[in-house]
């Protein structure tokens, strides 16, 4: 279904178009170059346009557009440093924690811009989630680290609202079973997976619209990062879910859409398979055939 | 690997591990010297301050004559108050020792006795009336010099006009040991009394309070400010030269020699706002002033020590930036700011030279009741101590560091404390 929104809805198909009549593939990003594949979809929830994003001087995103679409995983990957980070972080105005940063272009959620004046950045990040690349579960116990969000916003009328949302998050988070018996001991004492499980409770308990993961699982070992590739896949139903990874066998496994980030440009952008198996640019084969990266 | 870099690695090693071993043992003396000055430090005030713990105090066979304690001859408190009791001490005296014949004797047998012997006997009568006209044995604190020679200061192979006691008063003093007269007993005069300029009736007391009241207005002050200040300044303020600035200019103020935090209060908060010469008030605001850089600096590098991932994942859940600093930023770094915190007041508490700019090194005799009183300090009262020329204020002035280091100790045992609880609920 999503895959057939993605590819199939290619509305910019002026290089694609290019390289199915055999034009030679573009060996170098070129300045302002459009993006090849399919940034562009259907039915978006979350538009990026022509985004540039500046530390300082030094531009680290250069004339992005992506859009996404609701209920789809879609995979930002490239080699460190690409800005990969730096645009998952601005679709939630993380980056307003940065005093020298400083984005261009318009973000739109849901046909709101998220940068506009009118856009209360706390509101944002209520509907828009993160989880980072590091467990950072509170100093506090696991449920107190559950009910944080739930208790900032007011969504609990009582205490048993309160129970009923931190139960269904840590559920829906696939740690229920393991912690249910010591909701009260302290989030930080839980293993790894656990706690990075716990941070997605924590997203989740307030009800996002889209959910940001950082690199989720790059502290992980490979069966707590199988748990969380499992409830990637499972939150798919309610969640639209930009994940950034290093692994790209992971990006192949959770998403639907993969893009590709070189130097601060999306260079390459499509559906999953088609991007692991018949990528389109130079950079992106040589970037998932591992000759660099 | 060749025979020859064998022997050279060897070689290498050992020259290496003769250099650590070295090292450490460097170390090792440097801790062990520091150590040894501590202790000697510790042994001398110990030596010298213990003493100051007992008092030589004469138990006097007093007869209360009427005649001198009741003037008016009717028992009311107001003739019974305005009695001659000193007269009444000295007769008591002079009938211990029956060669005491003529006014020089009967001065210098008063002097064995502190001049607070009277009204020593005068709150006795005031507070039992019925004694007037009856024999008492009355417990009286001896003269200094006396309490010196009992606790052996004064060198008796000394020729006489070389000692502050003559051969008369040690041979009376003698006699009153052979009558099991006299004794040392504990020094409630040290806790209970203000200054005074009669070392057997100086006490810490007022100093003690006037410490105390000090660092209550340099902590109500001191505390909120400078944590306010290391919130903002680490927390909201723009990176910008105006903050850069005044990050450059605490930095400074935390090297500005104290006497000149002195010479402010004493220019700001005396001759300007006209707040009180020698109050505690005063002195408590030019020790915030003077403990505000380093609560500043040290509350900031704790905030700065919070990792950031707590930050974030309180921005992320959408909470204010002001909600993710109460909530999280503020109790996580809680222990530094309470650690550099107390390390600033006591700081504080040993701080003199500021005190003198602003009057409170003048001789108070009253425990001040309040932070508007005039008051001393404890280390100003240790400073007008030592400066004094009586043997007896030596042993005092020990006893008065002791205390003060006591103190010291207590504050930085409540910072280990807090520190300690305030991580077990956070971690």
């Amino acid at each position: 279904m999503v895959r057939n929104l993605t590819t199939d809805s290619a509305l910019d198909g002026a290089a694609s178009d290019d390289l199915e009549q055999g034009a030679p593939r573009p060996h170098r990003v070129l300045p302002n170059s459009e993006s090849v594949g399919s940034p562009f979809v259907k039915d978006p929830y979350f538009q990026a346009h022509s985004v540039n994003v500046f530390y300082g001087e030094t531009q680290a995103i250069k004339n992005v557009s992506l859009e996404i679409a609701r209920n789809e995983v879609i995979a930002l990957i490239g080699p460190s440093g690409c800005g990969k980070s730096t645009f998952l972080r601005c679709l939630n105005r993380m980056n307003d924690t940065i005093d020298s940063a400083r984005v261009e272009g318009t973000i739109m959620l849901d046909q709101q811009d998220i940068y506009d004046r009118s856009m209360d950045v706390v509101a944002l990040r209520a509907r828009v989630g993160m989880v980072f690349q590091k467990p950072n579960p509170f100093p506090k116990s696991i449920y107190d680290n559950v009910a944080y969000g739930p208790r900032l916003h007011g969504l609990a009328q009582n205490r048993a609202d309160l129970d009923e949302i931190v139960h269904t998050s840590l559920d829906k988070a696939g740690l229920l079973g393991e912690v249910k018996d010591r909701l009260h001991d302290s989030g930080t004492g839980l293993s790894g997976g656990q706690q990075q499980r716990l941070c997605i409770a924590r997203t989740i308990a307030v009800s996002p619209e889209v959910i940001l993961m950082d690199e989720p699982c790059s502290a992980l070992d490979p069966i707590a990062t199988a748990k969380i590739e499992d409830l990637i896949d499972e939150l798919r139903e309610n969640y639209a879910i930009v994940i950034v990874t290093h692994s790209m066998q992971q990006a192949a496994r959770v998403s639907q859409r993969t893009a590709y980030f070189h130097l601060g440009e999306l260079i390459e952008v499509d559906g999953t398979d088609r991007v692991f198996t018949n990528p389109q640019h130079r950079l992106t084969e040589d970037y998932i055939t591992g000759r660099f990266g | 690997m060749s025979a020859n870099v064998r022997n050279a690695v060897a070689l290498s090693l050992r020259r290496r591990y003769a250099r650590e071993r070295r090292f450490r043992a460097y170390g090792f003396a440097a801790v062990m010297v520091g150590l040894l000055f501590l202790v000697v430090f510790f042994a001398t005030i110990m030596e010298n301050g213990v003493s100051a713990l007992r008092q030589t105090e004469v138990v006097l066979p007093v007869f209360v004559s009427a005649a001198d304690v009741d003037p008016k001859g009717d028992a009311s408190r107001e003739s019974l108050a305005s009695g001659d009791y000193e007269i009444v001490i000295r007769d008591a005296l002079a009938r211990l020792f029956v060669d005491v014949r003529n006014r020089q004797d009967k001065r210098a047998v008063g002097a064995l006795v502190s001049s607070e012997s009277s009204f020593v006997l005068r709150e006795a009568v005031l507070a039992n009336p019925h004694i007037v006209g009856t024999q008492i044995e009355l417990r009286v604190p001896a003269s200094a010099n006396i309490d010196m020679l009992i606790k052996g200061n004064v060198d008796r192979g000394l020729d006489a006009s070389q000692r502050t006691v003559s051969d008369q008063q040690i041979a009376w003093v003698d006699e009153l040991v052979r009558l099991n007269r006299i004794y040392l007993r504990f020094n409630s005069a040290l806790f209970g009394n203000g200054d005074s300029r009669d070392p057997e009736l100086a006490g810490i007391r007022g100093a003690f309070m006037g410490s105390i009241y000090m660092l209550l207005v340099t902590v109500l002050f001191a505390f909120p400010v400078g944590v306010a200040a290391a919130v903002y300044l680490e927390e909201f303020a723009p990176r910008n030269r105006w903050t850069d600035l005044i990050e450059v200019n605490i930095n400074n103020l935390a090297a500005v020699p104290s006497i000149v935090y002195g010479l402010l209060g004493l220019a700001v908060f005396i001759n300007w706002m006209s707040l009180p010469r020698s109050a505690p008030v005063v002195g408590g605001l030019v020790l915030a002033l003077l403990t505000l850089p380093v609560v500043i600096i040290s509350a900031r590098a704790a905030i700065k020590a919070v990792p950031p991932s707590i930050r974030e994942a309180a921005l992320a859940v959408g909470a204010s930036q002001v909600q993710t600093v109460f909530q999280h930023v503020i109790p996580l770094a809680m222990p530094g700011i309470l650690t550099g915190a107390i390390i600033g007041m006591a700081r504080a508490l040993g701080e003199t030279a500021p005190l003198l700019m602003i009057g409170m090194v003048a001789f108070i005799v009253d425990v001040p009741g309040g932070p508007m009183e005039p008051a001393t300090a404890l280390p100003v009262q240790v400073y007008l101590w030592a400066d004094s020329p009586e043997r007896a204020f030596v042993e005092r002035t020990s006893a008065a560091i002791i205390v003060l280091l006591g103190f010291l100790f207590l504050m930085n045992l409540a910072a280990v404390l807090l520190r300690r609880r305030f991580e077990r609920t956070w971690r």
